[in-house]
Formats: structure tokens, C-alpha cells, sequence
């Protein structure tokens, strides 16, 4: 409703109003990053072209930026989906995991398949896996009140120790000569391949993220969510089922970050290995939020974050910083973009007035 | 608003409210005992890991509810400890001196609070995002700047007090601890007192529960919370103090593990009191100790099945919970100003 | 009375962003009386005791007590002058005990420690001067509101206040608590308290007051004594013309029952019994009002039948069959309109536009979607045209509800329930903080959906309301129905000692 009729003069103050904050957040992480740098010895200009080269220097470089972007896209979508129903999916690491490992297991265990069978099967497979995981911290705030935030955290806990036994255990590499926990390698039909430099997965997150934003903005199903989020109450005034979208916005982003593990085991890792995906999910916090919660913002904050990842090998390696600068200055992003008031009265930015999602109203309310 | 309301008796409200804490606790004290006629030294083993388990969390649990009784929600707690861990740690490693490492740890807290408090007090930016900037903030600046490698100088030490210490049970069990922990013990009780029996805690309340009440009284409300969340965040940082200074003896990345969360549960379960904290955060100790029993009793359970005990604890006891206690009224909301 | 003020404001000017709220207002207050400051709400009333009392600051003019020329930054300042406020929505915490609540800010202590036996003792010594008996322990939420104010008076005298004032201290006491609170104003003037009284009802106006200052528009518009004016020349002041509080309609043709409710028992959110074994039918092409002091269970009454509240025991049902617990979209679909009680918490979204507020109870059916589809065009369609016909003051259907002014805010709920042309309309408090123009218009609206066959219930403290609007009047006391009458056989006083709980076959 309040884009599409938006008029068309005001398309590009619009746009600028979208990227502001996020393009003045990202240049004020990366002034502090090169501060931080610089007390740390390092010299931040080497440091930054070396990231630069990394990520978008060559064609090789600009295709893992791509690579390490798609899981992103993925779990960048799961935290702002669900930030739309005024949920806080802090769980997105764990419903990774578990989409990751189902989909080595759907990609290791069966053979014979055709490619265009293997591979959205095994997408399918950990995207169910994500989902499912999700539905329990929905259920438990539908119907206890239970702090999705808390128990989202504790899933994960659940969730690396769960993947940890399953890669150590019954699913574990029995290969000669094997002796860490990891999974078998997947079937050469359930790899997501990369065409002309570019993965595949990346085109197939974009095609999730139009969907993501169809749902949420032209269905009565979005209109739900998205009621709920800005006011339960009214939700349940109108006889919207408030319990049964909570389960449902977590269900749906659940899915999201399980399709983003899948991804990262069917277009990258090619099998399950514990510690290969960590952070994934924490990073989809700043995607969301650098991306406006919005399925269009989340892409481009997407590509940010996957070039810092592309790059830091370049800059550990040419300028030799350590790669963990990056999470640093991610941080920085997350805490510039969060506390927009900040940016604004540097920068003189009046406050909108907007959809403003509340998260903390407390602990037993709905 | 009923008029002819009649209260039931002290002793009922009292049980209908803790009942069920107090419930389990003599439960599992009839178990102890049983236990400790039957095997004294595994029995205080595991109650002296009982206590040292849960110092982190009744920390934790502190922070939060100074916080929370102020009505700013810390989610951050967790990466107030962690950095706080990591900065007693690399003080400890720079100046070989405890003392100066420990209080380091608590001015990092302290300053992360403050943090916090600039951003949900004056910029009442969503307190939950606020707490996650903190936790994303503290494990990436921890994983830059550690580097392997690093010697310590020792950890602090057990300090037996005298004869106490000599008594069968209780002795070994909460007189023979190292200082962070009997520090924790006095914070309980400190905490208890400020809270309901002083001007500080009143005021604090009142600012949880009704913040114009309090304004219109003349009580500074953001000087409330400002200095809530600050000395919570110093709570915070001595819990880091205690993994980094006190129980391990070593900083590795991430090693709150979650203890900062798990300990907003037990805040909750102890229904935002600190005596209440306390019971809970030992409740939780007792199941981590327990885990070692368990890997040693033989058992054949997979240790990672073990290894998620504490964290689906703390699911049940939230959702079991959650409902049933009262947060302060205010709770989360920031409060503006006319 | 002496002549020497107590209190005296000049050139008081405040804007909030788009109102003038005072403009250039000057006030006097002298030692020992009660002077009344009447107008409607919006008038500008609450923002004068606001700035008086620091809570607001003013954009232009000064303040003298005691004819010296003070500042007033903030509470503790008016505090420390004499002044004490009971503002129209308690500032109590609900869960402190009486004392905490009244040394809140002014503590007593022994060291560090509160020292609360003597806190106890000041309390009890100052209830007993003033007569205000509280009990010192008992928990605030567990009093009635009549002893809540008490509480709330007893704070502002714990402070040495000689100056108080009374924010619309009657809107929530049942006539005869009113009562009882002008004999407390009138003893505390005895003791050379000063009040300023402030209220929109004219009758206790003219009861109380030694001088009435009215207020219009933001500007005092003059100041008189009950002595020189009487209930018409006030209300003719207040607004400014002459206005027909009565609302015009004809006599009810009642049919067929279409909502009825058989011993209804609802517990409220501490899990007390608030509604405690109701029954009433509602007819088509009446109006049945339920007249009653706030917080005698009308709240869990209203939520219970629409369905947002767990029916503990008893039936709801429509056109005779049973509707099922919290559906409320099981009773939209049959033909419920709801003007609930809190339009900001339950009525609207305030972020979204207008339009989708327009379309927020009907979305997921056509016209506004098909299928799983929204339909936008649909959806704006269907808000121009109830902007355009329910005189909806907005720039435009895309703008967020949240950005209208309360009488529009209520508008837009009004036409969105209406305009689905219920069968049963529950309006809860339906007019309650709005202007004059839109309470008519909100109340010929209900007389035009009960002309056309509408079974109405209307709940409302306003008595006037309930006399003016309803063809049968239940009057609801502590989660009962006491009695039911109709609008000409009773009196307002009649119905005030109901509503109070005083037995109907005394009353009547």
C-alpha cells in the first residue's frame, strides 16, 4: 500500500531516504575500523585496497564475493522477515546448521538423482529442517510468552551441539583416514553450480527475496504479519489468528535461514563440517538491519558484508591484518545502523516517521 | 477494581509465589543429603562445582535485574562479560596484578553499560537491538584483538575462612571459595537490602513500574536508569572478572557461551528479586554440575546430549515461567519526557 | 477568605507542533479558595496545570507565589513552591504499598535504611488532621479509586503543599464519592489549602467553587461565581454557542433479539472475578446502554462478547446460536460492528495509512482480496469513499492514521464499522477525550444504524451519554446488572446511587 502509490516525483528522495542512514553507517564503521587499525599498528588504507582487491579486484574475486554473499542473502532475509511480526530471530545460526546438515544428508545419502531433482531437494530438505527447528521458539512465544530472543540463543546452543554429534556420529565421514567430525561429501547432483562466475544459489536468493517481498506486502498473509508486528492488539481485534502467524513468521524464517545452510553446503562446502558456518546467522542481524528489514535492502547489505568476507583473506595475506577486522567493523555497522539517532545528529538527518518495529515491551506480553 | 477484595493470608501469598522454588529446592536438599550419606566426597564435589557454576549466572542475573527493575532490558550481559573477561584477562597479562585485572573487568562492564544506557535511555533505541549491538560489538573486537599465546599470571585462589570452613558440608561448600565468589554472596545480600529497604531501590522501582509516578515526584528518571544499567553493566563485568580471573585462568573466544542469556532466565525465574536470583542460578549450577557426574557416572549418553542440558533448562523454566512472574510494569519501554 | 494570592500566572503562551495549546493565559489564585477552571477537553485546562505544575515548560510568561516571581523548571520545583498535583490518571505505582508511594521522592532515613515506622506515623497523623483516612500499608492496586485519590491528596499534604491541584478528580467517582471529595476540598480550605478544581462538569462546578475561570480554545475566556451565573451561562461560555446537548431521534421500534448474553462470568488480568453472572439481550433497532463507574467490569464485559476475552462460564449467542469462545472474526462474519474502548490499542494500527486501517476487520475477503492477494485498488476505492462519506479530516488516504487527531482517529473507526452495516453494534465509550462536533456526529451515527434495524449497545461512564443516546439503560455496579430502567423514568441522581450501589428498589 505505501509504495505502491507513493508518487513518482518523490521516487528518488524516497531512495535517498532508504540509503542514508545505511551508506553513512557503513562509512562511519569503516573510519572507526581504520582507527582501530591503526592503534593495532596496521596501516588501514593497505588494508582496505587489499579487502577491495579481495572482493571486487578480479572476476575471480567478484564471483566469491557472490559465493559468500548468497548465504547471507538468506539469513539477512530470515531476521527481517520475522522483525516484520515484531519477532527478533537471533536463532537464525542454529536454523542454519540444521538446514546445512539436512541438506548433506539428503545430498550424500541418496544417489542416482538428476541435478534439477537433487538440488531442490536437498534446498527443500534444509529448508524444512530450518523451519521446523524455528517452529519450537514460535510455539513457545505464541503460547508461553516465552522471549523468542532467549530461547532462539539457547536453540542455538541446542542446534551446534545437535549438528556436532550428528557430524561425529551417525552421519559421520567413515572414510579411511577420516578422524574429524564431518559429514560424507555430497553428490555431484545435488551441488549448486556456478555458471559463468556466478553462482547459481546467488540468482536463486534473489528470486527468494521477490518472493519474501510479495508475501509480506501484497498478500493478506503479509498483511498479518505485519499487524502483528506494528500492533498485536488491533491484530486480535480484527480476528487475526495472532498465535498461529507468530508460529508461521518464525516457520517462514526458519525456512529462509535453513535454505541459507543448504546453500553453503550444496554451493561451497559441498558436505557438513562443524565450524564452517559459524557467524552466518549472527551476520544476518546486520543485513537485516542495514538492509532496512526490507527484502530489497537486505540484498545490496548482503553483498557488503559478502565482499568483507571475499576480501579479508587478500588483506590477512597482502597487508597482513588479521581477517577478524572485519567483524569489527561489521559490529561497528551494526551499531551505527541500530542507533540511527547517532548518525542522524552527526549528519543532520531529520527523523521519518515511520512503520517502527518494537521488540522489547517486555518479556511475558504478546 | 474490587472493593470487598479480601487478601488471603501473608503465609499463602507467600507460598503461592514461592512455593514452587521452595518446593524443589527441599527436594533436592532431601536428595543431597541422601547422597552424602552415601558418598560425602563425590557430594561436595559436585556442591562446591554448584557454586563456582552458578557465580557467572547469579552475576549475570544481577546485571539484568538492576536493569530491568529500572525497566531497561539488557540483553547485552553476555557481551558485557565476554569483553570484560577479555580486558581482565590482557590486564592480568600486562601487569601481572589480579586486583587491578578484576577491577578492570568491572570499569569495562560499567562502561559497556553506560553504552547501553546512551542507547536505549537517550536515543530509546529498541533495547533489544541495543543489547545485540553489545554482543556483536564485544565478539568482534574480543576476536581481533586476542592473540594466542598470551601467559597469564595465575588465577585468584581459594581463601578458606578459618574455621568455617571446617564445617561438613556448608564448610568446603560456600567458606573455602576464591574472593569473586564471596564478593557474589555479599552482592546478593547487598542487593536485597538497596533494593527494597533503601531511598535507591525505591526510587528504582518506582522508575520500573511508573515512570511518570516518579517524575512527577521529582525523581530523576533518566538519572535512574543511566545509573541502573551502569552498575549492572560493573555486575556484568565482574562475572567476565570471575570466568577469565577466577575460574579459568585463560581467555578463549566466545567463552560466556551463552552463560549471559542463561542468566536473564534465571532472572526471570527468580522473578527479578535477588535472593530469588540466587536460589534459581544455583538451581542452574547444580544441573551443570551435574553434567560431570553424569560424563563420569558411565553413562552412555553422547556428551553433546549433555552438553545442551543447561540450555534447554533454561527453555523450559522461560516458558514455564515467563507467565506466571510479573516483570516491572514499565519494563522495556523508554520513557519520554514532556 | 483572604484577598492575598496564593497563586498568580500571567501571559502563560504553550504550542505543541499544530496547536495553539495557551495562549496568553492569566490566572489568579487566592489563599483558601477553590477556583474552578472549566472548559471542554482540549480547551487547554490540562496543559495550564501541566506548565504550573513543571511539567510542561511554557514558551512565554511568568509565575508568582506569594506575589514573588518564581521559576517552575520542572516537579521537584513546583514541589518545593507548595504545589501539589492529583493528576486526572493517578500517578501511583500500583504494586507499592500506600506509604512507599506517598515518601516516594521525599524518603525518610535512618542512615541509609527507610525508616518506615516513622513514615507510617507522619501518614497516619496527616490523614487524621485532614480526615483522609488511609491505611498506610495496603497495596495501592488493591484500593478502590475513591481511596486511591485519597492516597493521591494525601501525597501532595506529605509534601506541605498549600497549593493543590485537582485534575478532573470527579470523571472516575461515582456521584456520591464526589460527594465525599468536596467535603475533604472544603476542609482542606479550612486549613488554608488553596485548590484549583479542574472539570467539565458544570453542575459540581457550581457546587464547589468560590470563583469559576472558564476556558476556550486555549484563551481564558472570563472569569465569574456561581453567585452570577448558572448551568446554561457556563456551558454557553464553555463553547461558545448555544448547544442542544440532547441528541435527536425518535422512539425505538424494537424487533427480534439478535445478541444476547445468559449469567456471564469473565475474570479479569489478575484472575479475579470482574463480570459476575450477567444477562441482557439486545434487540434489533434499539439501543441498550450500560451506565457505570469505570472498572466495574464493563472492560471485561465489552472484550468477553466481542471475543477478545475468555468467557469463564455462561453463553453469547447471536440470533440464538452459541458463539463460540474468543472468535472474534466468527462474530464479524455474522454481522458485529465493535467500537472498541481504547481505538489507539485495539481499534487502529497507527503506523499503517488510513486506507488499510479503513480495510483493517474485512482484509482477507473481497473487495479487498482475492484469494491471497490484496487488492490495493480495492482497498483505496473503499477509503476515498468513506473519508468522503464520513467526513473524515485527512490529507489524504495514504497518510498513517497515527497522524490524525483524535476525533478523526475515532472517525475512521466509526466508518469502518458502520460502513460493514452491522446487525450488532457494541460501541465502548465511543466519544470518550473528544471535541463537541464529533460526539454529535459520532452519536447521530449510532441513532442512524439503530433506525436501520441495528441492535446497539452502547456502554459508557458519561451518564449524559447513556441518558441522551439509549431506549434501555442497565446499570452495571461491581459486575452485575442492577437494575434496568428507562431513560424517562429515572433521574440522573437515581441512576447515580445505582451505579454506586445503592439497591434499586430503594432507589426507585
Amino acid at each position: 500500500m505505501t509504495e505502491s502509490a507513493s508518487s513518482k516525483e518523490n521516487w528518488l528522495r524516497s531512495l535517498w531516504r532508504a540509503v542514508n542512514i545505511p551508506t553513512a553507517a557503513v562509512l562511519l564503521a569503516a573510519l572507526i575500523g581504520a582507527v582501530i587499525l591503526l592503534i593495532s599498528g596496521a596501516n588501514p588504507l593497505d588494508a582496505y585496497s587489499a579487502l577491495l582487491k579481495g572482493s571486487f579486484g578480479s572476476l575471480d574475486a567478484l564471483s566469491r564475493t557472490l559465493e559468500k554473499a548468497t548465504p547471507l542473502v538468506f539469513s539477512g532475509l530470515a531476521v527481517a522477515f520475522a522483525f516484520k511480526a515484531g519477532l527478533f530471530n537471533i536463532g537464525a545460526q542454529g536454523q542454519l546448521l540444521l538446514g546445512a546438515i539436512t541438506a548433506a544428508v539428503v545430498g550424500f545419502g541418496i544417489h542416482g538423482l538428476p541435478p534439477y531433482i537433487h538440488i531442490p531437494l536437498a534446498l527443500t530438505a534444509g529448508a524444512i529442517a530450518g523451519g521446523l527447528f524455528s517452529a519450537i521458539p514460535g510455539a513457545l512465544k505464541a503460547y508461553t510468552g516465552a522471549h523468542e530472543v532467549i530461547t532462539t540463543i539457547m536453540l542455538n546452543y541446542v542446534a551446534i551441539n545437535l549438528t556436532d554429534y550428528l557430524a561425529d556420529g551417525p552421519w559421520k565421514d567413515t572414510s579411511p583416514g577420516n578422524i574429524v567430525a564431518r559429514t560424507p561429501e555430497i553428490a555431484a547432483a545435488a551441488r549448486i553450480p556456478v555458471v559463468a562466475g556466478i553462482p547459481l544459489g546467488f540468482i536463486i536468493s534473489l528470486g527468494i527475496a521477490f518472493i519474501a517481498w510479495w508475501l509480506l506486502w501484497r498478500t493478506t498473509l503479509g498483511f498479518e504479519i505485519r499487524t502483528v508486528g506494528l500492533n498485536p492488539h488491533a491484530a486480535r481485534y480484527s480476528g487475526m489468528k495472532v498465535a498461529r502467524t507468530i508460529i508461521l513468521t518464525m516457520v517462514i524464517s526458519g525456512l529462509l535461514a535453513g535454505i541459507g545452510g543448504a546453500v553453503e553446503t550444496q554451493g561451497v562446502v559441498y558436505r557438513y563440517q562443524p565450524g564452517f558456518n559459524v557467524g552466518l546467522g549472527f551476520d544476518g542481524i546486520t543485513i537485516a538491519l542495514l538492509g532496512r528489514t526490507h527484502p530489497f535492502g537486505v540484498i545490496p547489505a548482503a553483498l557488503l558484508v559478502g565482499a568483507m568476507k571475499a576480501g579479508s583473506s587478500t588483506m590477512q595475506f597482502d597487508a597482513g591484518v588479521a581477517k577478524e577486522i572485519t567483524d569489527v567493523v561489521q559490529a561497528l555497522i551494526l551499531f551505527f545502523v541500530a542507533a540511527d539517532m547517532i548518525v542522524r545528529w552527526i549528519l543532520r538527518i531529520r527523523a521519518e516517521e515511520g512503520e517502527k518495529i518494537t521488540l522489547s515491551t517486555g518479556w511475558g506480553q504478546q | 477494581m474490587n472493593t470487598t477484595l479480601e487478601s488471603p493470608p501473608a503465609w499463602k501469598q507467600y507460598l503461592a509465589r514461592w512455593g514452587w522454588g521452595l518446593g524443589s529446592a527441599l527436594l533436592l536438599l532431601v536428595l543431597v543429603l541422601w547422597n552424602y550419606a552415601q558418598n560425602p566426597t563425590s557430594t561436595e564435589a559436585v556442591l562446591a562445582s554448584t557454586v563456582r557454576q552458578s557465580t557467572p549466572l547469579v552475576l549475570g542475573a544481577l546485571c539484568g535485574l538492576w536493569g530491568e527493575r529500572a525497566a531497561v532490558i539488557n540483553i547485552g550481559i553476555e557481551g558485557q562479560m565476554l569483553l570484560a573477561a577479555f580486558i581482565g584477562f590482557l590486564v592480568n597479562v600486562w601487569t601481572g596484578n589480579l586486583f587491578l585485572a578484576v577491577i578492570a573487568g568491572v570499569l569495562t562492564g560499567a562502561v559497556l553499560g553506560a553504552l547501553l544506557a546512551f542507547m536505549s535511555v537517550t536515543l530509546k533505541i529498541d533495547q533489544i537491538i541495543g543489547g545485540t549491538v553489545i554482543n556483536i560489538l564485544a565478539l568482534g573486537l574480543t576476536g581481533y584483538f586476542y592473540q594466542q599465546g598470551l601467559t597469564t599470571h595465575g588465577k585468584l585462589q581459594a581463601i578458606p575462612l578459618g574455621p568455617l570452613a571446617d564445617i561438613p558440608i556448608i564448610g568446603p561448600v560456600f567458606f573455602n571459595n576464591p574472593p569473586i565468589t564471596y564478593v557474589t554472596i555479599l552482592l546478593v545480600f547487598f542487593s536485597h537490602y538497596l533494593l527494597f529497604y533503601t531511598r535507591w531501590g525505591l526510587r528504582t522501582r518506582a522508575v520500573g513500574e511508573h515512570p511518570r509516578a516518579a517524575d512527577t515526584l521529582g525523581v530523576d528518571v533518566y538519572l535512574m536508569r543511566y545509573a541502573n544499567v551502569i552498575f549492572g553493566g560493573g555486575i556484568a563485568g565482574l562475572a567476565g572478572a570471575f570466568l577469565t580471573l577466577e575460574a579459568v585462568g585463560s581467555f578463549e573466544r566466545a567463552m560466556t557461551n551463552g552463560r549471559g542469556f542463561v542468566a536473564l532466565a534465571v532472572m526471570i525465574f527468580g522473578k527479578w528479586t535477588p535472593l530469588g536470583s540466587w536460589g534459581a542460578a544455583l538451581l542452574f549450577g547444580f544441573a551443570t554440575a551435574m553434567q560431570t557426574q553424569l560424563q563420569f557416572a558411565g553413562l552412555n549418553i553422547p556428551h553433546q546430549f549433555i552438553g545442551m542440558l543447561p540450555y534447554l533448562l533454561t527453555i523450559i523454566v522461560l516458558a514455564g515461567f515467563v507467565g506466571r512472574a510479573r516483570p516491572p510494569a514499565a519494563d522495556g519501554v523508554p520513557y519520554e519526557k514532556e | 477568605m483572604s484577598e492575598t494570592l496564593a497563586l498568580e500566572v500571567r501571559n502563560i503562551t504553550k504550542r505543541f507542533p499544530g496547536v495553539l495549546a495557551n495562549d496568553g493565559v492569566n490566572f489568579t489564585l487566592r489563599k483558601g479558595e477553590i477556583h474552578s477552571l472549566l472548559g471542554e477537553n482540549g480547551a487547554g485546562k490540562s496543559t495550564l496545570m501541566n506548565i504550573i505544575y513543571g511539567l510542561y515548560s511554557p514558551d512565554e510568561g511568568e509565575f508568582f507565589i506569594d506575589g514573588q516571581r518564581i521559576e517552575i523548571k520542572n516537579p521537584h520545583d513546583a514541589i518545593t513552591r507548595g504545589i501539589g498535583m492529583v493528576h486526572q490518571h493517578f500517578m501511583l505505582v500500583p504494586v507499592f504499598t500506600v506509604a512507599e508511594n506517598i515518601i516516594l521522592g521525599s524518603e525518610v532515613t535512618r542512615g541509609f535504611t527507610l525508616d518506615m515506622t516513622r513514615a507510617r506515623e507522619e501518614i497516619r497523623a496527616l490523614s487524621h488532621e485532614y480526615g483522609l483516612e488511609v491505611d498506610p500499608d495496603a497495596v495501592v492496586e488493591d484500593l478502590p479509586v475513591g481511596i486511591q485519590q485519597r492516597v493521591e491528596i494525601v501525597k501532595a499534604l506529605y509534601r506541605r503543599a498549600n497549593i493543590l491541584v485537582l485534575d478532573e478528580p470527579t470523571a472516575v467517582l461515582t456521584p456520591q464519592e464526589a460527594e465525599d471529595l468536596f467535603r475533604i476540598m472544603r476542609h482542606l480550605t479550612e486549613r488554608g489549602v488553596s485548590i484549583i478544581f479542574i472539570s467539565h462538569k458544570l453542575k459540581e462546578v457550581l457546587e464547589i467553587s468560590d470563583r469559576i475561570t472558564v476556558m476556550r480554545r486555549g484563551k481564558v475566556v472570563g472569569t465569574t461565581t456561581p453567585a452570577e451565573t448558572d448551568e446554561s451561562g457556563l456551558a454557553a461560555m464553555m463553547v461558545g454557542r448555544e448547544v442542544v446537548l440532547q441528541v435527536e431521534k425518535g422512539p425505538a421500534h424494537p424487533g427480534e433479539p439478535v445478541f444476547a448474553v445468559r449469567d456471564l462470568h469473565v475474570l479479569d488480568e489478575r484472575k479475579l472475578e470482574a463480570v459476575r453472572g450477567i444477562s441482557f439481550e439486545v434487540r434489533a433497532g434499539e439501543i441498550l446502554g450500560i451506565a457505570g463507574v469505570q472498572g466495574n467490569g464493563q472492560t471485561e464485559l465489552a472484550e468477553a462478547i466481542t471475543g477478545l476475552r475468555r468467557v469463564e462460564s455462561g453463553a453469547i449467542t447471536v440470533d440464538g446460536a452459541p458463539v463460540p469462545d474468543r472468535d472474534p472474526r466468527f462474530l464479524f462474519e455474522r454481522g458485529m460492528g465493535h467500537i472498541p474502548e481504547d481505538r489507539q490499542k485495539h481499534g487502529l494500527v497507527l503506523p499503517y495509512p488510513v486506507a488499510d486501517n479503513l480495510a483493517l476487520v474485512a482484509y482477507y475477503k473481497p473487495p479487498f482480496a482475492n484469494g491471497i492477494q490484496r487488492n490495493d485498488a480495492a482497498i483505496m476505492e473503499n477509503a476515498v469513499r468513506l473519508i468522503d462519506e464520513y467526513d473524515i479530516r485527512t490529507p489524504g488516504p495514504l497518510v498513517p492514521a497515527g497522524n490524525l487527531s483524535g476525533g478523526n482517529q475515532q472517525k475512521v473507526i466509526v466508518a469502518r464499522e458502520l460502513s460493514r452495516q452491522p446487525r450488532f453494534l457494541l460501541a465502548n465509550q465511543p466519544t470518550r477525550g473528544l471535541d463537541v462536533g464529533s460526539i454529535e456526529y459520532i452519536h447521530k451515527q449510532m441513532v442512524a444504524a439503530r433506525d436501520n434495524g441495528a441492535a446497539v449497545l452502547l456502554i459508557s461512564a458519561e451518564l449524559d451519554e447513556v441518558m441522551s443516546l439509549a431506549d434501555r439503560i442497565a446499570v452495571i455496579f461491581h459486575g452485575k446488572i442492577v437494575a434496568v430502567v428507562e431513560p424517562g423514568q429515572v433521574t440522573k441522581e437515581q441512576l447515580g446511587l445505582m451505579m454506586a450501589g445503592t439497591p434499586a428498589e430503594e432507589v426507585l
